[in-house]
């Protein structure tokens, strides 16, 4: 079958806009239930209640809920996000404005951390129960162990309070040359390292020495196959799907889930957004947010498992 | 009556307010300060006859420090979020205030006593004891975009507050304004619904600044105010020019000012101290003692008139027993709770809402001491010895569940339990606050006595928290909004302020301070108006860079 490929990325898309779909339903139902409204949030502590019920009248809140969800559904269709009910610019506006700041951060610490830590990954396995295997153990899991908040901050007081080596905030309008450039990413890419490096090498770590104890390597080193080329030519590709699923989890992560990082570095990107319109109840934001983060992840599985089928000439030829 | 010249209507005038901020910095208590005042009348009659004297003390302590051309420094505030905007009638937080006056002028503006002086409008007076008022506005001024600054821009801006389709954050302030209209080319007539004599305090505030007639889009944020905005995204940051034609001769002095908000207090302490910005506010106590001592940084601590208080409700047990309600205010250790909720930046308050340092506070009332044993008797008198109390505190209303914990252990001692019901910031204000038998508000400066009690005092206020009821004190309070006699409505005043002592279900222990933390190289901080930080948001024109 020449076209399973096609048919598995049609099917796991129709699927994807199924999730989209539950997860629109699921958020707005939530976001609903929370207590207060956008209205409330702009007027604040001191509102009067009548203010507060012209301000609804105006931004439509005064419909019922499933109204409001279908002038959502029918716009979000058409491709209108709509318009942040908080400050009254364009969904999309605001989010063009973060998304290349949190895609670049992402693209940033992939490039980084997803070799780094297939090399140490891969090391380890070689030599596992060595000298470099415990050490790197002991490196990963300690990374593991520690929240990104503490590296973070020891980092700040580190190189920029105590050393003033690196600036405390990352701005990207400041960046003039490519130094300025290294000097605003090194911290939170740094951070974020931290964490996605010990995750994937422990994973990569774990499946490949899951294949170097298979028959099939052990009849290889019978064969005499030199170490290194058994592990890379041998055992890796049969890892690769593993390998591929734990790495997409981890990169997930850096869209949606690098708040922390935003907020301690002030970097503008699109998780710290989404904080805000949830604390403004502002749903047409908080709804594209959550199709963003929710189709990024979608799409990063989808990927890991073709990366999975292509590396498996079984699957690929089936 | 006409306020403008500077002493007709002060009862500490600016100079004497500066003396006592003074001392205070000096390390006197601001009722200490005032004693001196009070004794050194001589000296501050001096003061005030010869306007020179304090000018010529703030250029001395400022050192060889001459305000300064050029420069461009970040500021950071506590809070960003996307729902900011170049909206003044939206202002929401610090960095929204900051922003009104960077871009924006009211006709009016607070000087260092908190007294209204004229900006935009040179001159003001009202005919008939504050039921109308005729606003002269000042020649020659221009907005960003070259249009002439026309009483028409005035109506405007003024009237659209009242439209409940804009969301005005001060919609309750401009009801009483019934008309605005142009007399002349120059001359706007304010007609009122009832007399008051602090309009034109009320037209200082961040909200009530003047905007081109006609304004819908502010992304621009296109006034007359002494920059130009360069870049503005929300919940990021904006980038503010000087004015080259700002109507104020010689300002602004800074080139520019970057405007950022860094919500995580240690992140935003951190750049400070790294250089990266050069003023932060909202430091707490604890940081600002690091700041304090590291050399090049400096903290500025200013009364603004904040508070965070118990609420007690009248109309519901057991707040509806007088009793009760005094033996909860004598439980307060107050020197215990400035000392270890808020690190000593706070001061002394005596369960009375207007602050000292501000014309109408009233000094005639005792202090209220901490006595558990005369809270032990009037709880027993109360018939509710013995009884449990749940209290309700949240991170939403600063320093209460603090200030919970350490009433809790006093009313330990007077045989109270109280329970303490923790619950979440978000959603506090529209879920908790007001709804419960005893918990705690938190009220944040207003410009005017008047406007604080009528806001939150009045029988028919909607925030009247505790729910209390007093005739006598709805008639002088209306009465005090026409009393063109100085000394009779400082008179009203004290008399509103015992009430409140006396009968409210609110007490008042501490005022909280707001700190703000800078780079020493930034020069003319010694300015201070107490109505919160940042200069009361006025620093844009007044600061310089040393560098």
């Amino acid at each position: 079958m020449r076209n399973a490929i096609p048919v598995l990325v049609l099917g796991r898309l129709s699927s994807s806009l199924v999730t989209l779909f539950l997860v629109s339903l699921v958020i707005f139902a939530i976001t609903s239930m929370l207590p207060g409204d956008t209205a409330q949030l702009i007027l604040g502590q001191f509102a009067t209640p009548d203010q507060v019920a012209a301000l609804r009248t105006e931004l439509g809140l005064d419909q019922p809920a499933l109204l409001r969800y279908w002038h959502w559904l029918s716009g979000f269709m058409t491709g209108n996000l709509g318009m942040s009910a908080s400050n009254g610019v364009s969904v999309t506006q605001l989010m063009s404005d973060r998304l290349p700041n949190s895609l670049l951060l992402a693209a940033i610490t992939t490039a980084i951390s997803v070799p780094l830590a297939l090399i140490m990954g891969i090391t380890a396995a070689m030599r596992r129960g060595g000298a470099v295997d415990r050490v790197l153990n002991l490196v990963t899991l300690s990374m593991v162990a520690v929240p990104e908040f503490l590296v973070a901050t020891l980092a700040v007081l580190l190189f920029a309070v105590k050393l003033d080596w690196l600036p405390a905030l990352s701005y990207v309008s400041t960046v003039e040359s490519f130094g300025d450039f290294m000097k605003i990413y090194a911290m939170p890419v740094l951070t974020l390292c931290c964490v996605l490096i010990a995750q994937m090498a422990r994973m990569t770590r774990a499946a490949l020495i899951d294949q170097l104890d298979s028959a099939y390597v052990e009849m290889a080193r019978l064969k005499g196959v030199p170490p290194m080329r058994r592990v890379l030519r041998h055992a890796l590709p049969n890892a690769v799907g593993p390998i591929a699923n734990a790495v997409a989890l981890s990169l997930s992560y850096l869209l949606g889930g690098v708040i922390i990082v935003e907020t301690i570095f002030n970097y503008p990107g699109i998780a710290s957004l989404m904080v805000d319109a949830v604390s403004n109840r502002d749903l047409a934001l908080v709804q594209a947010c959550a199709m963003l983060f929710c189709s990024a992840y979608l799409v990063l599985v989808m990927m890991a498992d073709l990366c999975a089928i292509l590396s498996n000439p079984r699957l690929r030829n089936r | 009556m006409t306020h403008d010249t500077k002493t007709d209507n002060l009862l500490i005038s600016p100079e004497q307010s500066i003396q006592v901020y003074r001392a205070m910095q000096r390390g006197m208590s601001r009722r200490n300060a005032l004693k001196m005042l009070g004794a050194a009348g001589l000296f501050a009659a001096s003061a005030t006859s010869l306007p020179g004297i304090s000018k010529a003390w703030a250029a001395d302590t400022a050192g060889q420090n001459a305000p300064k051309r050029g420069g461009r420094i970040r500021v950071a505030a506590h809070s960003s979020s996307t729902m900011e905007s170049l909206d003044p009638s939206k202002g929401a937080t610090a960095i929204d205030y900051v922003r009104a006056y960077t871009f924006y002028n009211g006709l009016t503006q607070f000087d260092e006593g908190l007294v209204a002086q004229p900006c935009l409008a040179e001159a003001f007076e009202s005919t008939d004891n504050g039921g109308h008022w005729i606003f002269t506005l000042r020649r020659g001024v221009t907005f960003h975009n070259g249009k002439a600054l026309t009483p028409q821009d005035v109506i405007y801006s003024i009237m659209r507050h009242k439209d409940p389709a804009i969301g005005s954050k001060v919609m309750s302030m401009v009801e009483q304004i019934e008309s605005v209209k142009a007399l002349d080319e120059q001359r706007v007539e304010f007609t009122l619904s009832s007399p008051n004599i602090e309009l034109p305090s009320i037209l200082a505030v961040s909200h009530l600044v003047i905007v081109p007639d006609g304004t819908t889009d502010f992304s621009k944020g296109i006034g007359t105010g002494p920059f130009k905005c360069d870049e503005f995204t929300p919940g990021v940051r904006s980038v503010a020019v000087r004015n080259e034609n700002y109507w104020r001769e010689g300002r602004p002095y800074l080139d520019a000012i970057e405007l950022v908000g860094i919500s995580d207090e240690s992140a935003r302490v951190n750049a400070l101290f790294s250089g990266d910005v050069q003023m932060i506010n909202n430091v707490s106590g604890s940081a600002a003692d690091r700041v304090s001592k590291t050399a090049g940084r400096a903290v500025k601590a200013t009364n603004s008139g904040n508070y965070t208080d118990l609420v007690i409700r009248v109309d519901q047990q057991p707040g509806s027993r007088p009793e009760f309600v005094e033996a909860m205010k004598y439980l307060f250790n107050r020197e215990q709770i400035l000392k270890v909720a808020l690190r000593g930046y706070g001061e002394i308050a005596n369960d009375q809402p207007i602050a000292p340092g501000t014309p109408y506070y009233f000094d005639g009332l005792p202090q209220r001491p901490y006595d558990p044993e005369r809270a032990a008797s009037l709880l027993k008198k109360a018939g509710v010895a013995g009884a449990r109390v749940p209290l309700v505190v949240s991170p939403a209303a600063n320093y209460s569940e603090e200030m919970g914990q350490l009433l809790q252990q006093s009313a330990a001692q007077a045989g109270l339990t109280l329970n303490l019901n923790r619950v979440p910031g978000d959603g506090y204000w529209s879920n908790h606050w007001m709804k419960h038998p005893l918990g705690f508000g938190n009220i944040n400066p207003r410009p005017t006595a008047n406007i604080l009690l009528s806001q939150f005092f009045a029988s028919n206020a909607p925030w009247n928290e505790s729910g209390w009821k007093n005739d006598k004190f709805d008639q002088l309070l209306v009465a005090s909004r026409s009393e063109p006699d100085q000394s009779k409505r400082k008179q009203m005043y004290a008399d509103m302020q015992t009430m409140i002592h006396e009968q409210s279900g609110i007490g008042i222990p501490v005022f909280l301070s707001d700190i703000d933390g800078y780079d020493t190289r930034v020069g003319g901080m010694d300015r201070t108006v107490p109505l919160g930080s940042f200069m009361a948001y006025m620093f844009p024109e007044y600061v310089w860079w040393n560098a």
